[in-house]
């Protein structure tokens, strides 16, 4: 077994178990805020592990590989930020200890 | 891959579908059923990866790319609807 087989092997575990994580993040945390912490960022992380993984595994194709993980990297946090957005024009979703909410400020005048 | 390792990483990947799927169908409200989406899209895109590289068919990174590109928008969409739609 070569030693780029070893680290394929490696990286493609770590992913999985991030991605487990990220799951379970978010089937077990209380509310909205926390859920969405385990279901973008550690989705992010697990999906930059188990690709380049997978790209160490099959070398030949790892440019489509990159592709979509280059993809991946650009659009997450683009869809989280338009998430948390619509969280927090929810009301009921709003913490207990937010003082100064110049989103909503705008809003009500 | 040896058989047991694959079948290690095939548990977990699919393990964290079915909780975040779980999550979808019971969370209990629309904010929390969109972030379920969007995790539940993202680990399938990993699996259809790991199936493409099994499988050695190289197509089917091609179906990952779409079904990325398209749960980004479906979530993007679903996000503003919850927001009130385009202002």
């Amino acid at each position: 077994m070569s030693l780029l087989n070893i680290l394929a092997h490696v990286f493609t575990g770590l992913g999985a178990l991030v991605l487990f994580a990220s799951g379970l993040g978010v089937f077990r945390m209380p509310d909205v805020w926390n859920k969405m912490h385990a279901g973008t960022k550690a989705t992010t992380l697990g999906s930059i592990l188990f690709l380049t993984g997978m790209a160490m595994l099959k070398p030949e194709w790892t440019p489509k590989i990159f592709l979509i993980l280059l993809f991946v990297v650009l659009t997450n946090p683009v869809s989280s930020h338009a998430l948390a957005r619509s969280a927090h024009m929810d009301p009921q979703e709003k913490p207990d200890n937010l003082e100064i909410d110049d989103l909503h400020g705008e809003e009500e005048e | 891959m040896s058989n047991t390792y694959l079948a290690a990483v095939l548990a977990l990947v699919g393990g964290g579908i079915f909780l975040s799927f779980l999550r979808l169908i019971l969370g209990p409200r629309a904010t929390d059923r969109a972030v379920a989406l969007d995790t539940t899209t993202l680990i399938s895109t990993s699996l259809i990866v790991l199936i493409s590289v099994l499988e050695g068919r190289s197509i089917l990174l091609d179906v990952a790319l779409v079904y990325s590109i398209l749960s980004f928008l479906g979530v993007l969409a679903i996000a503003r609807y919850l927001d009130g739609g385009l202002k």
